[in-house]
């Protein structure tokens, strides 16, 4: 063995401290900043609705949307039944569930958001073998008024069986499992969700801030921009109808659209429980799309569980 | 070559391993253009090729397609490079061709299953690191570690005093990746999340790019250069220089892929500055080879290695120019997330470091199968095919990204933009296919050279000896 060159030696030790100092100042200095910054309330709403991880993990390996909750609005007390004077959204992690990154690791949610989270929020208590209730609460830290997380389930005794029997499914939302579809169907190689903080299309809304994202993975921003961006779609167009329409054959409703069609999310039946013919509907579509047909077929509504049900919710929770 | 799997060191003729990643990366490369052209066309005819099933969908195939081609094609290559270069620049033998012959079919196992986990829509979610973290584990343990340990015992066990350009680059970024592997992936082996997550994606992305494909690629043209046309490389001095800049300045502006992003407003100006200071590391690499062609320049017609490697020295010129200002503060926000950056893109890894790459797998397939190239005529019909391919597909993505950079200033609504886009996404997708076409006319010549090519005698060097066809 022959690398006793004193050149090599000074060298190996020169390319220590270059890749090392790099490192100190492209991973460790940055770490300081990000770790600084305090969850707002979209940070919250994100990492509530979307729960722990929304690419690959172990709890949902075939990223079908598993191990996630529920968004639900609570408009009556689900332990009296009482009218709430205001209604209430909840985040709904049934027994089993992965909890999110704030409650997990309570540092994520940044000086203030901690401290509330886990004195008034009782945070702590919330165990994933029983489930839990969080909703968004806000409270004064320091003279500053704090978005935090709150466990409804230990602070109001509302438990994921009692909201969820309580619940009109049309107050049910599946956002959660609507941020795995956006990634596995790699949405995100063509919309990003980082409108530009420097000049970019009006419509498109404002950036986000610092403390959007804490507890959020994956942030799936998007590097390529082949279609308008989406965080803020839901205040653009909030019509279901649309959406599923879109979702369906973007080109029923924009015939110069290149999105994909997502029509293999509907399943293999829709609301009724009636068999889908896709191809069917593919040759009637075609016939329209050739001039042979008047009206294009009609779009069939999803069933309750169909993986379309989630991405539209997530679409629209895009606000 | 899997009967070597379990013959005695000894036993496996030297340079097996080489072949066998050489022939590995061409069916890769074969299997990656080919899936680029399908993305191509689905982006320019949405309802075509649709089978209905998720699975032909672009989002599914998109990642496919990255990953094919940086860790099948140009990864592989390189690996073929190492196996081959780097005992012949110590004087010596691979250290083992046994681990290499299991390197690589742990490795072409390892990316058809990650490919195939990815094409199921089973993904991290993270650009680059797509591979959820089981597939990186793999990549880690079982592709780039048994690498660095050849690549780096052969080093240490060489049989000559000082240690050759080409040499000190394999050494480093074998190790570098390693690290920017690990390091690159701890969001998703420790759940990291938000900002952090978002940074760590790009510290990967663009590390993997910066620390491990341009150095490697420079590194194969060290030795190119100077072996083909018989001059001895213009300066070592200045390869240090670019030795060095690239682990200074090429590993700090991780940050400029995220401009736009709420990240520190310190590390984007930083990101900025050092972005621009690739340029010392980039002008250093084409300065030096291409004064090393100074007296050879027929070579460049004549030589089918030399007129590769030197094509993607020209083209890293316009590659690192882009690069440098497209990451100022003052023009990124025009092209950042357009059709521009897709362009650069390709310039970078099918322009530059394709065309290196290249020339090192018919360099190194045919020393060490001691035959003579098939076919010249086929060899520049693969050359011009690239060329001009690759030229239809950059010049069509770099117009359709000054369209969506204009739209974003004069507000247009975005379907008008697409609907420009349009006769672009045809001419890629043709370019592409033209580029997808040539490699297979690259595999077939390659296959023929193992099987009919003129046996080079003993002594001789393939590049000695005149084309026959
Ligand atoms: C091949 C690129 C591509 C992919 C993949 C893609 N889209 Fe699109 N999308 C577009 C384009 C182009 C438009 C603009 C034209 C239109 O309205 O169809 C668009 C429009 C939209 C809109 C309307 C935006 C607005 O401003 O009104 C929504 C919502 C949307 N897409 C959601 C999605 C979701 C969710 C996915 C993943 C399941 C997805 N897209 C996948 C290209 C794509
Ligand atoms: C001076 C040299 C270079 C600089 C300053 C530079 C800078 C950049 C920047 C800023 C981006 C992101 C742009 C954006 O999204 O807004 C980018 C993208 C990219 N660069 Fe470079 N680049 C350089 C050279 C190279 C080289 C040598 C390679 C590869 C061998 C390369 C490969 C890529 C790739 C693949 C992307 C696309 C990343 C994506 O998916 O978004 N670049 N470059
Ligand atoms: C060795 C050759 C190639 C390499 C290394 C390569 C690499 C890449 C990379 C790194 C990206 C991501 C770009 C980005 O995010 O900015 C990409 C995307 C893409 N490539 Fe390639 N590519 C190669 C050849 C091809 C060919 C021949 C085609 C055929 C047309 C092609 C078509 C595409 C398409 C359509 C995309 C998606 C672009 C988008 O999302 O807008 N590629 N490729």
């Amino acid at each position: 063995m022959s690398v006793n060159f004193r050149e090599y030696k000074i060298g190996a030790r020169m390319f220590g401290l270059a890749l090392g100092g790099s490192m100190l100042i492209t991973l460790l200095l940055p770490s300081f900043d990000i770790a600084a910054s305090v969850s707002t309330d979209v940070a919250l709403d994100k990492q509530l609705s979307a729960g722990w991880d929304s690419g690959w993990q172990l709890g949902d390996p075939l990223l079908k949307g598993h191990n996630k909750p529920v968004k639900v609005l609570v408009k009556n007390d689900p332990l009296t039944g009482v009218a709430l004077a205001q209604a209430e959204t909840v985040y709904v992690y049934p027994a089993g569930t992965s909890l999110p990154n704030g409650v997990t690791h309570s540092d994520n949610l940044g000086a203030g958001v901690k401290d509330l989270s886990l004195e008034k929020g009782k945070i702590k208590d919330a165990k994933k073998e029983s489930g839990a209730v969080f909703l968004i609460n806000h409270g004064a830290f320091n003279g500053n008024n704090l978005p935090y997380v709150e466990n409804a389930t230990a602070t109001k005794g509302w438990t994921p069986d009692a909201v969820m029997a309580k619940a009109d499914d049309a107050n049910v939302s599946h956002v959660g499992s609507g941020k795995t579809m956006f990634v596995r169907e790699g949405c995100w190689w063509c919309h990003t969700l980082l409108p530009e903080q420097t000049q970019d299309w009006q419509a498109f809304g404002t950036p986000p801030m610092l403390g959007d994202f804490n507890g959020e993975s994956p942030t799936a921003f998007g590097s390529d921009r082949k279609a308008p961006d989406l965080l803020h779609v839901g205040s653009r167009n909030s019509s279901k109808e649309w959406m599923m329409l879109h979702f369906f054959n973007p080109r029923l409703v924009q015939p110069h659209s290149i999105m994909p069609r997502f029509d293999y999310l509907w399943g293999e039946v829709d609301a009724n429980g009636k068999k889908i013919d896709f191809d069917k509907w593919r040759a009637e579509y075609n016939e329209y799309h050739e001039g042979k047909r008047v009206a294009a077929p009609e779009v069939p509504m999803y069933a309750k569980d169909s993986e379309i049900r989630g991405l539209i919710d997530f679409v629209l929770s895009l606000k | 070559m899997l009967k070597y799997l379990f013959a005695k060191n000894e036993d496996i003729p030297a340079g097996s391993s080489a072949i066998y990643f050489g022939f590995s990366s061409i069916v890769w490369f074969v299997i990656g253009t080919g899936l680029g052209s399908f993305n191509a066309a689905k982006l320019a005819f949405p309802d075509a090729f649709v089978g209905g099933g998720e699975f032909f969908s672009f989002g599914h195939m998109r990642q496919v397609h990255v990953h094919a081609v940086i860790f099948g094609w140009i990864s592989m290559a390189f690996a073929m490079a190492m196996m081959y270069i780097t005992p012949v620049l110590g004087n010596t033998k691979l250290w083992s061709e046994k681990l290499g012959v299991w390197n690589c079919t742990l490795w072409n196992v390892g990316l058809s299953l990650g490919l195939t986990v990815l094409w199921a829509g089973m993904t991290s979610g993270r650009e680059y690191s797509d591979f959820p973290w089981f597939i990186d584990l793999y990549l880690a343990v079982a592709v780039f570690i048994p690498l660095a340990v050849n690549v780096w015992m052969t080093i240490l066990t060489r049989r000559t005093q000082g240690i050759y350009t080409t040499n000190w680059f394999f050494a480093a970024a074998t190790f570098m990746v390693i690290i920017v592997f690990i390091v690159g992936n701890l969001p998703e082996f420790f759940h990291l999340t938000g900002l952090t997550e978002a940074y760590l994606t790009w510290w990967f992305a663009h590390n993997v790019l910066g620390l491990w494909i341009t150095p490697v690629a420079a590194a194969i043209a060290y030795y190119t250069i100077p072996k083909v046309t018989g001059n001895p490389l213009y300066s070592h001095r200045i390869g240090h220089l670019h030795f060095w800049s690239v682990v200074v300045f090429y590993s700090t502006p991780a940050a400029h892929h995220l401009m736009s992003s709420p990240l520190p407003e310190w590390l984007k100006s930083f990101a900025s500055v050092e972005g621009v200071l690739i340029l010392v590391p980039a002008i250093a690499f084409v300065s030096n080879i291409l004064l090393t062609m100074q007296g050879k320049w027929n070579m460049f017609v004549e030589n089918l290695e030399v007129r590769f490697t030197v094509t993607g020295c020209l083209l890293a010129i316009p590659l690192n120019m882009q690069g440098g200002f497209q990451q100022t503060r003052a023009i990124n926000w025009y092209v950042h997330g357009t059709g521009w950056i897709v362009a650069h893109a390709h310039l970078a890894l099918l322009g530059f470091s394709t065309f290196l790459e290249g020339a090192a797998v018919y360099l190194g397939l045919q020393t060490l199968m001691k035959r003579k190239l098939y076919s010249l005529t086929l060899g520049n019909v693969h050359f011009w095919m690239l060329l001009i391919g690759f030229s239809i597909y950059w010049i069509s993505m770099t117009i359709a990204g000054l369209i969506q950079g204009a739209g974003k200033i004069y507000e247009v609504p975005y379907i008008d933009v697409v609907i420009a886009e349009h006769p672009y996404m045809i001419a890629r997708w043709l370019g592409g296919t033209m580029v997808f076409i040539s490699n297979i006319v690259w595999l077939y010549n390659m296959w023929m050279t193992a099987r009919e090519g003129t046996v080079v005698p003993a002594g001789r060097m393939p590049h000695e000896m005149a084309y026959e066809r």
